[in-house]
């Protein structure tokens, strides 16, 4: 069609994430969304870490029907940067929910989801 | 103003980093070389038909271990700093002196109907993680979903988080002891050898690994249930 590989348009779509999701850090003063844009910067830099093991015209790294043992090397996908992304979703699941707990804690002790109201912590 | 201009420099400026990235950036047409060695190597000594899985928890399956105690460390924190709420008399007093309402019929109906099959399924995924695409952290992640679905329509259930502990800690526990028996019997520590490697693609087979992936799923479930149940209170 236009001529871009599958990749690439993957490894956009990923940085544009990211993006978005630093400027939603940086620009809201509610606690909350400062957490979206935290989960969403995580999200894009997963996308891009699996979109760099993409081989062209490559297949899942799965062995049955499909793809055959010796077809394997030739065919499939890089599977490293998938494992590494399956352990980074579920520590980034986990970082999250330590961020809301301190969410928690910070509105039982101001009352307020703004973070202007915590500005005399800085020095 | 000036916070928002540097707000926009900032971003522009990783923009265009990003951007050189991207354009640097052309497909590969065949794997790297260890990329290439793992998935040949793979059916002959771990005998699993799928490589990521295989690669999670027979070639590095010590990163998996210490993700597995970044979790536990993480529920232990959620604990740490939202547990003392329990103690104090204030916030908590008022939090328990509205009724809880009850969860809509939709959303009830729904998980009467979701409940079952979405644990079925859990079971499916974890169970399938070393014949197809699937794993222990997929599936633990699916019976957390499910058990957060039971959550919402009935708000005044209680979880029993004891058990729920006590049930993780002794899937870590059967973790690492799999792994130092790897020691003992075969070649390191969690080395999948230590069970016949079996048929290529049958469902007891490739060692040890559906155990793991069963006490992983096990653990990664449990783990998500108490962090989800703490942010109840």
């Amino acid at each position: 069609m236009i001529g871009f590989a599958v990749s690439n348009v993957v490894l956009a779509t990923g940085f544009v994430l990211i993006l978005i999701g630093i400027w939603g850090m940086l620009t809201h003063r509610n606690i909350l969304r400062i957490i979206v844009g935290f989960s969403l910067m995580g999200t894009g830099t997963h996308i891009v870490t699996v979109a760099i093991g993409y081989v062209t015209n490559g297949t899942a790294p799965i062995i049955d029907r499909a793809l055959s043992v010796a077809d394997a090397p030739s065919r499939a996908v890089d599977p490293i940067p998938s494992a590494l992304v399956v352990t980074a979703i579920v520590i980034g699941l986990a970082v999250t929910a330590v961020m809301l707990a301190y969410a928690i804690r910070l509105y039982e002790s101001k009352k307020t989801l703004s973070i202007d109201a915590f500005t005399e912590s800085k020095w | 103003m000036m916070r928002r201009g540097s707000i926009v420099f900032a971003i522009a400026m990783l923009a265009l980093l990003f951007a050189g990235l991207a354009i640097d950036y052309t497909e590969r047409e065949s794997l790297r070389p260890l990329a290439e060695s793992y998935v040949r190597l793979l059916p002959q000594e771990v005998a699993t038909p799928n490589v990521i899985t295989g690669i999670l928890l027979a070639y590095r399956a010590f990163d998996t271990l210490g993700e597995v105690a970044v979790l536990f460390m993480v529920a232990a924190g959620v604990g740490l700093v939202l547990g003392g709420g329990v103690m104090r008399g204030g916030t908590s007093a008022a939090a328990d002196a509205e009724p809880v309402r009850p969860a809509s019929e939709l959303v009830q109906t729904g998980a009467k109907i979701l409940c079952p099959l979405i644990m079925i399924f859990a079971a499916y995924i974890i169970m399938n993680g070393h014949i197809s695409a699937g794993g222990g952290f997929q599936g633990g992640a699916v019976i957390a979903s499910g058990i957060t679905l039971l959550l919402l329509a009935q708000p005044d259930y209680r979880l029993d988080v004891n058990f729920l502990s006590i049930t993780e800690s002794l899937a870590g526990v059967l973790f690492v002891s799999v792994g130092v028996a790897g020691l003992l019997f075969a070649s390191g520590f969690l080395d999948n050898r230590v069970l016949p490697l079996g048929r290529f693609g049958a469902f007891y087979s490739a060692g040890t690994i559906p155990i793991l992936s069963v006490l992983l799923g096990v653990k990664v479930g449990c783990e998500l249930c108490v962090i989800v149940d703490r942010f109840r209170r």
